[in-house]
C-alpha cells in the first residue's frame, strides 16, 4: 500500500461482482488511510470438501444486475458502520478451482473493532441476500446447488419469521 | 401485456428455462404471475408457490402491482460468499 494518503476516495466504497480472478492486493489497496490503524482483509476461497465428500471445484451464477446493485447498498451500510468510506468488496462469478477466491473483502479504519465488525457484516449481508448461488461439484462427476438462505424483502423478516406473511 | 420472467440456478434447473416472456391481464400482480405460471402444470408446478421474487432488480411481496415490459426474477435461496 505506497502512498494510499494520496489515493482519490471519489469511488469509495466500492463493489463489483467479476467473472475474472480476483486479486487481494488490489482489493487491499484500495482501502487504508494515514488515519486508520486497522486494515483488513477478507477472502472467501472454495474449498475441498463439503459434508464429508471430496470437491473438486464450484461454479458461482449470479442475476448480476440485481447483484451489483445489492453488493453496493452492503458496502455502503458497512461503511456507514465502520465510520469511513473505506469498503471495497469483489465478488466472482464463473467456474472457480479449489482454493481460488471467490470473494475479497477489504475495510479500513481508525480502531480494529469497527473494522472487524464492518467486515464481518459484509460477508454475512452478501450470504443472507445477495442474488448469488453455488454449484458445487463433487469427485466422482456429480453437483449439487448449495442450499441457501431465503431471500426476504426488506421490512418483511420479522413478519415471516413469526409466520405472518406466505 | 408482456413481462419478462428469469429463473435462476436450481429455479432454471426446475423450468429447463433461462427466461421466458408472459402475457398477463392488465393489473396483475406478482402472485398472479406466480399462480399464472404454476397453473401451466409441469415443470412450472413445480416451483413453490411463494417463492422469493425481484421485480425489476428489488425484492418485492407477493402484492405487487405489474407494468408491461417489467423484468420478473424467481430467486431461489440464496448462497453466495
Amino acid at each position: 500500500m505506497s502512498a494510499p494518503a494520496e489515493r482519490s476516495e471519489d469511488a469509495l466504497p466500492r463493489a463489483a461482482i467479476v467473472s475474472s480472478p480476483i486479486d487481494p492486493a488490489a482489493v487491499l489497496a484500495r482501502v487504508g488511510h494515514r488515519s486508520d490503524g486497522a486494515v483488513l482483509l477478507f477472502l472467501g476461497t472454495v474449498r475441498d470438501h463439503a459434508d464429508g465428500r471430496p470437491v473438486s471445484g464450484m461454479a458461482y451464477e449470479a442475476y448480476e444486475t440485481m447483484a451489483a446493485d445489492v453488493l453496493q447498498a452492503i458496502a455502503e451500510d458497512a461503511a456507514a458502520r465502520l465510520g469511513t468510506p473505506r469498503v471495497a468488496v469483489v465478488h466472482r462469478v464463473g467456474e472457480l478451482a479449489i482454493g481460488e477466491v471467490s470473494v475479497a473483502i477489504g475495510v479500513s479504519s481508525p480502531h480494529r473493532d469497527r473494522a472487524y465488525d464492518a467486515s464481518r457484516y459484509v460477508i454475512e449481508e452478501i450470504k443472507r441476500r445477495l442474488p448469488v448461488w453455488k454449484h458445487e461439484h463433487f469427485v466422482g462427476g456429480d453437483a449439487r446447488w448449495v442450499e441457501g438462505e431465503p431471500l426476504v424483502p426488506v421490512g418483511e423478516g420479522a413478519a415471516r419469521r413469526a409466520g405472518g406473511i406466505r | 401485456m408482456q413481462v419478462r420472467t428469469l429463473f435462476f440456478a436450481a429455479y432454471r434447473d426446475t423450468v429447463g428455462t433461462t427466461a421466458l416472456e408472459l402475457d398477463l391481464p392488465e393489473g396483475a400482480t406478482v402472485g398472479d404471475l406466480v399462480v399464472h405460471l404454476r397453473r401451466r402444470g409441469a415443470p412450472f408446478d413445480r416451483l413453490p408457490e411463494a417463492p422469493a421474487v425481484a421485480l425489476n432488480r428489488t425484492l418485492v411481496r407477493g402484492d405487487a402491482a405489474l407494468a408491461a415490459g417489467d423484468e420478473v426474477a424467481f430467486l431461489p435461496p440464496v448462497a453466495g460468499g
